[in-house]
């Protein structure tokens, strides 16, 4: 990995998704709307601070798990990265590459959803909106490091898009937010424990209950940025120079 | 004259099949060689394997005196791919310059090879937006910003006008005056007479290895057409 290439590698990935305005306005755009529908579904009411603190951390999450796996998709079925596996750049600085381009977009979306959720929603939360971008932005860069991971099991758009629902929708049916997570069955809470999403929901929780960072935000946390590097280690694996 | 690249008993399988059973050549530095066969017989999988992107059975494929796919070859090789390589959604030049930074040149590097390639007045363009042939120009670009030794094309002028192909081959040919060692895969027989060695593939197997005057004057022809299709009735004959 070179500092140079990782930095011209999230140039051209930022540059790229700038040369398609459509899919900025939805990164940024849609979880306002979803925003907007759960206030006037909850009335504004103590539940919508409830579920919209976890919705700030789950839209990052889904939307940022597609973008990646298309694109790295396409890198892989257009010949780019069999071209790139030429040249003197190296997997890390692709896969570093894609998790710093789209965790600052990312950074972007959140910090653009969290203002609208504060400032015209009265989000109420003890604890400060920073640490709620921060843990947002650590869920991006889950969604970045799951989604380069499954394209590799993908050989279509079609199956890659897919992957969505297989890899989101458990981890948001099991994170705590339907049911509480230790009145779940026993085999369900052994499910949840190991999905990385059930950390993130936990530590916004926690920012939402309590005025100061407490020790088990930090703690879920640090499991998510744990769960990151494993995705990217097998991520890396599936990178192949040579293929057959 | 100094070898650039060394293949020996290359096999190579895709999926079950073996579509390289032990191929040998060699080709010397600074010279255009061409590679020519019918589709699918193995051409693109000879040049992945030059390239290094390749998973290789057995044998041996050495490029500048290193094994092919070294670390070391990455700075000094191009790869221009048959379908088109290039980021849709950049501009010629944004790709040429991702390109160019990652042999750690510069904007001024990435403009001249796209003015090599003739698409200066689209450099501002979006990949997405330009014709069959400005796109694999486009790809071709980024092949050779490098300023690679080696360079390894698989069907650059597929889709070209004319005059643009005898502009790319004369390209090639001052490239190659340099020292830059070409190996170009080509369907247009026409394409054939300008390199210095054509290498004939059919089913996997090298069947001629030689310069095209040789291979014509071999042949008893002066039609490349005809003078391939003797050779493979020839090896036919003599297998039967």
């Amino acid at each position: 990995m070179s500092p140079h290439t990782l930095a011209s590698t999230i140039g051209r990935i930022v540059r790229q998704l700038r040369h398609d305005r459509r899919t900025v306005g939805l990164i940024i755009v849609v979880p306002l709307l979803l925003l907007t529908l759960l206030y006037y579904m909850f009335d504004g009411g103590l539940l919508f601070d409830r579920i919209a603190l976890v919705m700030l951390g789950i839209f990052p999450f889904i939307i940022m798990f597609l973008i990646t796996s298309i694109a790295m998709l396409r890198e892989r079925t257009s010949g780019t990265l069999e071209r790139l596996f030429t040249t003197p750049v190296g997997k890390l600085d692709l896969l570093f590459g894609y998790g710093i381009a789209f965790g600052l977009v990312a950074a972007a979306q959140a910090a653009v959803a969290a203002g609208l959720a504060y400032w015209l929603f009265d989000l109420d939360t003890a604890g400060s909106a920073w640490l709620v971008i921060l843990i947002a932005v650590a869920n991006a860069v889950l969604g970045v490091a799951l989604g380069l991971l499954c394209s590799a099991f993908a050989r279509t758009e079609f199956q890659a898009v897919q992957f969505m629902p297989v890899v989101a929708l458990p981890q948001i049916l099991l994170c705590g937010l339907f049911v509480a997570r230790d009145s779940m069955a026993g085999w369900l809470q052994v499910i949840s424990d190991v999905l990385p999403l059930s950390y993130s929901v936990e530590a916004l929780t926690e920012v939402g209950r309590h005025a100061d960072p407490t020790g088990t935000m930090w703690r879920d946390l640090g499991i998510v940025v744990g769960a990151i590097i494993l995705a990217l280690v097998l991520g890396a694996a599936t990178l192949r120079r040579r293929t057959a | 004259m100094e070898t650039a690249i060394e293949v020996s008993d290359l096999v190579i399988n895709r999926g079950k099949r073996e579509v390289l059973h032990g191929l040998t050549c060699t080709i010397p530095r600074g010279s255009i060689t061409g590679l020519l066969g019918p589709s699918g017989s193995g051409k693109t999988t000879l040049m992945r394997a030059v390239v290094g992107v390749q998973l290789v059975a057995s044998g041996r494929v050495s490029v500048l005196g290193e094994p092919a796919g070294s670390p070391a070859l990455r700075h000094r090789i191009g790869y221009l791919t048959q379908a088109p390589s290039v980021y849709d959604d950049l501009t010629v030049r944004e790709n040429a310059r991702y390109f160019a930074s990652l042999y750690k040149l510069g904007h001024a590097d990435a403009d001249a090879a796209i003015e090599a390639v003739g698409l200066g007045q689209a450099a501002h363009q979006l990949v997405a937006n330009l014709s069959g042939g400005q796109r694999s120009r486009a790809s071709l670009a980024c092949a050779i910003v490098g300023r690679p030794e080696v360079l390894v094309l698989d069907e650059p002028t597929v889709g070209q006008d004319p005059v643009l192909r005898d502009d790319l081959w004369a390209r090639f040919r001052t490239m190659a005056a340099d020292g830059t060692t070409i190996l170009v895969s080509s369907h247009v027989m026409d394409e054939a007479n300008r390199c210095d060695r054509l290498l004939l593939i059919r089913d996997g197997h090298l069947i001629g290895d030689d310069t095209p005057a040789a291979i014509k004057t071999t042949a008893g022809t002066d039609d490349l057409d005809e003078a391939f299709l003797r050779i493979i009735r020839q090896q036919e004959k003599a297998a039967a």
